[in-house]
Order: structure tokens, then sequence, then C-alpha cells
């Protein structure tokens, strides 16, 4: 939706509770540095079964004009009634950026007349969006190009109507309409203008997504059209006041919002150094091109004349309403990933890898209490192995098969039981690897695969005990200059006593062994 | 407040609506009058006074999230949404070629 009035008045100022820490991106122009200033406009689409203000289907993928009602054609005399679960979703996802909640909103109609709106006016909420002003923190990733961690505040997230779909290139005169997208409910989430690098740009649109996908008011399906973001971009010379913004539209991925950010501020830097003045405007992405182009949008077409809607009355919500939603939120990225380290004790990096989307927590908790159980041990004992299991050793494996392997097959008690076997010491690392692939493939049970295929560690100390006596009688000459004094030797000795065992011996025990006898 | 020739004929064409100059000359007196007998409201004083949403006191009644809960409110009825559709084709509305 281009072009908001009030941005003029209430988002030119980037937010003071970001303590103005400039990212060290710059643009190298011909005639010196420049900085980028952005802030984005995302449009999520909430989870909801029904649409904003009609009881026909969200679902994706359908006949076109199917779910359409009467009141979604805008068919005269029909009255809209909000949908409660696009209310209460926006209401979480405000309380997850911990935002003010307006407990008093009311919708507006914006009107524009296009064929994708049958209305001739989108319910949208100019005046009192439901939420108010909330914050999201951007985590530090150097190999990011994040040095430190930051604040992005947000200025609000206001509750609309979503418009149909337009083909135009079914019929060599006449353009398609398919009304089944109108009137599904959008949040849009608009940030303050606080970011200040691609780098930024991506790590807050991926932390918004990631705590949209955690709330559990957007599924975040990027390439369905669930999550699109407007790129508002304008440059200016170090400490120097805002420049004129650019706002690109409908940009569908964390890496295309990178992009346009790149380029769009490098074209804006080339047209400034050249002597030209930047136009506020629509511009589009071209993701082939990897470039931005304008829409060259009538004048006028922005003059979208708001009013309240007659149609409707002003939302209030009483502090039940609000307390449920907020006893309704799970525990959030930010949470858990301190969680992670402070009682979980990993490290900050495999927290974040962990935290960052909902199938992988899900996956690595789930594992984590099946192996505390599976082991009768506490879970922050076992939580650095199972981290590294689910982080590094199961996604090798799982790649390495391709399609030979069912992820089906790969369940948290099948994988608790080949860690178990490797914390009691019968399998080896390469022998869980080893194991875990037979899993995947065929869905066997891990103890029945160790046992039948011989991948078990010999942790008996009589048998150890035998082969390392018969490969210290097998070299005298070795054993004297050992204990002359050349401790390299001993790796020498566990080598001969694996290679003799096949690799099965529990090196534990054969080091422990080996020790003792050359003692 | 009154409107001249050119904001009415900007109206029309925001609302894609096509005026002649002697649709524009009729209706610019016509708007007019309607503003001027609004504006009247303008004499009382309210000050103090929250403007009103609704005559009762009422306040926004919200909807169950049931698909098709109600068969007023509900979709599954293609043919009756393109059954005034000047063409409808393959199940969609067709519309002028617009590309913006």
């Amino acid at each position: 939706m281009p072009g908001w009035p009030w941005k003029n008045v209430l988002a030119l100022q980037p937010n003071r509770r970001s303590g103005g820490k400039m990212s060290n991106y710059r643009i190298q122009g011909a005639t010196g540095e420049w900085e980028v200033v952005i802030g984005l406009e995302v449009h999520a689409q909430v989870t909801s079964e029904a649409k904003l203000f009609s009881s026909s289907s969200t679902s994706f993928g359908a006949e076109p004009n199917t779910q359409v009602s009467l009141i979604d054609a805008a068919m005269p005399g029909m009255l809209p009634v909000p949908n409660m679960e696009c209310i209460r979703q926006a209401v979480r996802t405000g309380l997850a950026i911990n935002a003010q909640i307006n407990k008093w909103s009311r919708f507006d109609r914006k009107n524009y007349f296009y064929a994708d709106l049958p209305q001739g006016y989108q319910i949208s909420q100019l005046y009192h969006p439901i939420v108010g002003e909330g914050e999201l923190l951007i985590e530090a990733d150097e190999k990011a190009g994040l040095p430190e961690d930051k604040i992005i505040g947000i200025e609000r997230i206001h509750v609309e109507q979503d418009a149909g779909k337009l083909m135009h290139d079914q019929h060599p005169s006449m353009s398609y309409v398919d009304l089944n997208r109108c009137g599904v409910a959008l949040m849009e989430i608009v940030s303050r203008p606080d970011m200040t690098s691609p780098a930024e740009a991506g790590a807050y649109l991926a932390k918004l997504r990631s705590i949209l996908r955690y709330v559990g008011s957007c599924d975040g399906n990027m390439d369905q059209g669930s999550m699109r973001a407007d790129v508002n971009v304008s440059v200016r010379r170090p400490g120097e006041e805002l420049g004129t913004r650019t706002e690109t539209k409908n940009v569908n991925s964390v890496r295309f919002v990178m992009q346009v950010v790149e380029t769009e501020a490098n074209r804006q830097v080339e047209v400034l150094e050249d002597g030209g003045r930047i136009v506020q405007e629509t511009r589009l992405f071209d993701p082939t091109a990897g470039t931005t182009r304008s829409m060259r949008s009538k004048e006028d077409a922005h003059d979208y004349r708001y009013f309240p809607d007659p149609d409707l009355l002003p939302v209030e919500l009483d502090d039940a309403f609000v307390e449920a939603c907020k006893a309704s939120l799970p525990e959030l990225p930010d949470a858990k990933r301190t969680r992670y380290v402070e009682t979980l004790g990993l490290t900050p990096y495999n927290a974040r890898e962990l935290t960052a989307e909902v199938e992988t927590f899900a996956r690595f908790e789930t594992l984590l209490s099946e192996t505390a159980r599976a082991l009768g041990k506490d879970e922050a004992k076992l939580a650095t192995q199972v981290a590294n299991w689910s982080l590094s050793v199961a996604p090798g494996v799982l790649k390495s098969l391709g399609d030979e392997a069912d992820p089906a097959n790969s369940t948290a008690e099948a994988q608790a039981k080949i860690l178990k076997l490797q914390d009691a010491g019968e399998i080896s690392g390469g022998q869980a690897k080893e194991i875990y692939e037979i899993v995947l493939k065929t869905g066997r049970d891990p103890e029945e695969i160790a046992e039948t295929e011989g991948l078990k560690q010999v942790s008996d100390t009589g048998a150890i005990e035998a082969q390392i006596d018969e490969i210290l009688r097998a070299n005298p000459e070795k054993v004297e200059e050992y204990r002359g004094g050349k401790d390299k030797l001993f790796g020498f000795f566990v080598g001969q006593t694996m290679k003799a065992m096949k690799g099965k011996g529990n090196p534990a025990v054969v080091n422990q062994i080996l020790k003792q006898k050359l003692g | 407040m009154s409107v001249d020739k050119a904001t009415v004929a900007k109206i029309a064409s925001l609302a894609r609506i096509n005026m002649s100059e002697d649709d524009l000359d009729t209706l610019v007196p016509e708007f007019n009058n309607i503003l001027s007998f609004v504006e009247q409201l303008s004499e009382v004083d309210v000050t103090g006074v929250e403007p009103m949403t609704s005559v009762i006191p009422n306040q926004q009644r919200l909807r169950e999230d049931a698909v098709n809960a109600d068969p007023l409110t509900g979709g599954d009825i293609r043919d009756k949404v393109l059954a005034n559709a000047p063409v409808a084709e393959h199940g969609f509305f067709g519309v002028p070629k617009v590309i913006e």
C-alpha cells in the first residue's frame, strides 16, 4: 500500500531507544561516504480459518472465486463483522514485541479504485491501530556483518484486508480477477527507520518472521505470499538530515530485502552524485535482474481520503482479553535463547541456531527430553551432546543420504536410543552415524542394528587386555622406547590396538588399559 | 467549506467516473449545497465532547473464527458471486486489461 500520509509526521526520526548506534555500513560514492537509512513495512497474513470480516475460508490454492462471500464481493447491503481470532492474533503479536496494546481501536476506509478491490476501499486502521509502539532485538552475528545486538523500534501494527489477485497473462485483452484472497486478514507491521545496513534489514525480517511463527499468528511462508515487505530506503551524508526515501513494494524474501537495500541505496547515491534528486516514489523489485524500477504511479493515486468506516464500531478490548492473550504466548525466541545458554549450558552459537526456527527447537526439545528420560539423566547434563547431534551430526548424515533417507524414520525415540548407546560407551561416534544411516533408510531399531550389524564397541576389558598384550609382545623395542621417555609412541599403541580390533574397541577403555600396562 | 470544479473532477477521476463538462457544471453547485447544509453543524459548540461512533452505547461484536458458519457470509458460492459479472470466464471475473 503506497505512501502512507501519516508516515511523514510519525516516522521520520529514528527511534531514540536504539541508542543511535550506527553500523559501519557505508556506501563509497565518488564524492565520499553515504549512510543508508531503512524502514520496513511487513504485511503478514494472520493465521485464521476465516477471513477478517466474513466467514469464507482463507486456505491457500483453492479454485478461483470459490472462497468469496457476498461480503468479500462487496455486494450492496452486506455488513462486515470482525473475526475475533484475527484481533486476538494481532494482540498476541503486539505482546510478543513488547508493544503497547490499544484497548480502543477503530477501522478506517482507505479509498482507491482498482479491479482487485470490489469494495472500492480497503478496510484498514489509520488513526487508531490496535497495536502501538514496540521493539525487536536483532542479535550480533559477526559473520553476517552485525557487530553487536541492536534494538529496532516498531511503530505500530494494524489489521487490514488483503486485496484480490489479478492475472494479466491469461487473455489477450482482459485481466482475470480472483477474489479468494480478498478480505483475508493482514497485519501490517511498521518499523522505525532504525536499520542502517542490508544485514540489519535482513536480520530484522528474519527475526520478525521467527517471532510470528513462535506466536503462531502468521505461518511465515514467504514464497506463498504470507509475508512480504515494503522496503523504505534513503541515503544521506553521515550525520546529516534524512534524505528522500523510496518504497520498494512486495519483496518476498530475506535475501531480496537485502538486495533491494543494496541496489536501491547505490542507485540513489549515483543519482545524487550526478547532481540529480531522489523522487519520493513507489518502486518494484525485479529479482531476475536484481534491480528496482519506478512504478510511475500517477501523482494523485495516493489520495486515499481515509475516514472511519461507518459499518464498524470501535473495537474495545477488556483486561481479561489482553491477559488471556498474554497467557497464551509461548516462550519467545530471546527468552529461549537465554535459557539455552544459562540453564542448558549451550554455546551462544548453538543456542541461536536451535532457536531460530520453530521446527528446529521443537525437534531439539523433544529429543532432549526423550534422551534425558532414556538415560535417567538431567537435561542440562545432556544438552550439549544433544545439541551437537541435532545441529551437526544428524543433519550431516541426512544430507549425505539424500533421497535414500526417509525423514519419517528419524523419530526422537530412535535418536535417543542411539545417543544412549553412545553415552554408555557401547558405540563410538562413527558407529552412531552408521546406525543412524540404517535407521533413516529402514526405520529399524537402533539397538537391534547395533547387535545385528556388529556396530558395537568392545568395552569388555578382558578382550581388550588380550589384544593389548599381543600388541605389546609383538613390539618389544617400541615398548622400550616408550618407557625410555618417547611419549609420542602412546598414539602408536592406541592405533595398533584399534586396528587389531577393527575400530570397535572403546577408546576410553583402550587408553586406560594401555596406560596401566605401559605404566 | 466549498468545492470547485477541479476538485469535483479529481474526485470523479479517483473513482474512475467519466464526467463531461456539463456534468461537472451541474454537480459543483449540488455538492456545495450539500456541504453548506451539513456545515450548519459547525455552529454547535462541541468543545470537550467525545466524537460519537454510535447512537446507542454499543461495542463492536466479534465473530467466531469458523468457515462458512453462516450461508450469507460464507464462501463456496462462486456461481452467485459471478452471476452479475459482465464477463466471467473459467471461474474468474474478466475485466478490461489493467496493468499498472
